[in-house]
């Protein structure tokens, strides 16, 4: 079963191709990653499917519906966890996760989502005196609270210190196991790691790689660096046989190697390498996304 | 639920933002009222020249027509401008909520507080300054469609303008226009004090209307007279309140947006 089917979507501002020929298929009950550097074209594209813009060209369907007519009852099926939410301050939790309950015909409780996002002891307290990570725990609970089948998360870890993001991916982890197809979008490359069944690296509008996270690019495959300490200098050997030479090296040493590490290309190294033709240095010096069509077969 | 349930249980969401949000309940809520027991104060029993009008008396009309206008144009413009900007408006159309129930929400807000704002601008009247309230069905009958016109009118154009205005610069563009309007309304002193031409500027707008219609309920008959047309000119009245009743409804259609400029 495909939960999205993405063909051939196109959406330009102006003289910019912001989603430049994109196709993808997200099966249901996967949790896929969007990764990409900022302007690459996630958030256009993720908005074309959540129904708030309209494409150009191509052809879209989310839950079997093309998401730019999709009436109601679509968007009962729905989640979506918006990049930020303000203008709640003078409400509580609960009254507003109660309120957005009502919108859905089959909702979750409303209890049931305060203990999901840990928020049981700020529950009744006005959401102006939620810390970051406890609103953006609160996002989360108003994107689950209609019991979505498919559920849109856009940067939802952004600003997390490093316990509440393990208590999250602990969240998003369960509601994947409970059938939830789960699309996200994020900077963090561990997060992807941790979560995504696949992943697709997007730059320039068009979709570079697609695969699990341990295989994208290529990395299952590359050859492995082992690197150990010998007469006080470090040594290092890149190789297609790690396990044999760390095996050599320990008859060598007779026992412990020592300050031994073996190491394989991080997810983070791969997708930088994957969108290293698509950034420029601009003026400021800051990495942005460039226009050019130019992208690597 | 259906469209109208939740329209009431945005309603209550409403009022419970509307009550806990201090400057909404300061400005647009008493501010009439606190003007009212102000200008009692200052001008004590000396209003109004021959007819001998208490200042409570006077200002009474005015205070409930600026009233009116405060609870429906400038909470619907400030309050959709804020939630246009602040991504309340996308976060609702990202539920099943069909967006008339958003609206009914509104009226809701606005017909609770402005009734409130009325019961308890004309008691304070009656019971601390001694001002006697009309005691013809024919004067609350005026008073009922004058309010009722003039409400919605206030809310339709209201939610018009608020697609003027951001976040940042609404407190500029709604309160600014509505206090100069205010004045060359006669709300705050004599519309006969007024020169001719700006009492025509005026005349387009709908607040001296709805504040000649109150006059006209509190006040005595032969103060008529007093009127830009010599007389409480109730057809007109309701004309000019219609039709900006009707043409902020199509505008509201025509220019209402659920993301803020820039973003879809």
């Amino acid at each position: 079963m495909t939960a999205i089917s993405i063909r051939g979507l196109v959406k330009a501002y102006g003289a910019k191709r912001a989603v430049d020929g994109l196709d993808l298929d997200i099966e249901t009950g996967e949790v896929f990653a969007l990764l990409g550097p900022n302007g690459a074209g996630k958030t256009t594209t993720v908005e074309i499917l959540e129904g708030f813009r309209t494409a150009d060209a191509g052809e879209v369907s989310v839950l079997g519906s093309d998401p730019h007519t999709a009436n109601r009852l679509w968007r009962n099926r729905i989640g979506i966890v918006l990049q930020t939410s303000s203008g709640l301050d003078l409400l509580t939790p609960r009254e507003i996760l109660a309120s957005t309950a009502h919108t859905y015909a089959n909702p979750r409780s409303v209890e049931e989502v305060i203990a999901a996002v840990g928020l049981q002891e700020k529950a009744d307290v006005r959401i102006a005196g939620l810390s970051g990570g406890q609103r953006r725990r609160l996002d989360v609970g108003l994107g689950i609270v209609g019991r979505p089948e498919l559920l849109f998360l856009d940067e939802p870890t952004t600003g997390f210190d490093p316990q509440a993001r393990r208590d999250f991916w602990g969240l998003i982890r369960t509601l994947a196991s409970e059938g939830t197809t789960i699309l996200l979008t994020t900077h963090y490359l561990d997060e992807a790691e941790h979560l995504a069944d696949r992943v697709g690296v997007i730059a320039g509008g068009r979709l570079l790689a697609l695969d699990t996270p341990a295989n994208l690019g290529g990395r299952a495959s590359e050859e492995a660096t082992v690197a150990w300490l010998e007469d006080g200098e470090r040594r290092t050997l890149r190789t297609a046989t790690p396990t044999l030479e760390v095996s050599r090296l320990a008859d060598r040493f007779g026992g412990e190697v020592p300050e031994l590490v073996v190491s394989r290309p991080s997810l983070e190294d791969t997708y930088l390498t994957l969108i290293a033709p698509h950034v420029t240095q601009d003026d400021e010096g800051a990495p942005a996304a460039t226009t050019t069509r130019k992208v690597p077969a | 639920m259906n469209a109208v349930a939740l329209g009431f249980d945005r309603t209550l969401l409403e009022l419970k933002m509307y009550s806990r949000e201090k400057e909404a309940v300061f400005f647009s809520f008493l501010f009439p009222i606190m003007m009212l027991a102000l200008f009692s104060v200052i001008f004590g029993d000396s209003m109004g020249g021959d007819s001998q009008m208490s200042a409570a008396e006077y200002f009474l009309p005015g205070m409930i027509s600026a009233g009116i206008l405060l609870t429906s144009f400038q909470t619907m413009a400030m309050s959709v401008a804020a939630e246009r900007d602040d991504g309340t408006l996308k976060r609702l159309r990202s539920t099943p909520m069909p967006p008339v129930s958003y609206f009914l929400g509104k009226v809701g807000l606005v017909v609770t507080t402005a009734l409130a704002q009325q019961v308890l601008l004309l008691a304070v009247a009656k019971f601390a300054f001694g001002v006697d309230l009309p005691d013809t069905a024919a004067r609350w009958l005026t008073f009922a469609w004058v309010f009722g016109l003039g409400a919605f009118a206030g809310t339709v154009l209201g939610t018009a303008y608020s697609s003027l205005a951001s976040a940042r610069t609404v407190g500029a563009v709604v309160v600014a226009p509505m206090l100069i309007l205010q004045f060359i309304s006669g709300v705050y002193f004599s519309f006969t004090d007024i020169p001719e031409w700006l009492k025509q500027v005026a005349s387009v707008f709908p607040l001296k209307w709805i504040a000649q219609g109150m006059r006209s309920v509190f006040f005595p008959d032969d103060l008529a007279s007093m009127e830009m047309a010599g007389a409480w000119e109730h057809g007109r009245t309701a004309m000019v309140l219609g039709v900006w009743a009707v043409l902020g409804l199509v505008l509201c259609v025509l220019t209402f947006r659920w993301f803020k400029r820039g973003t879809t």
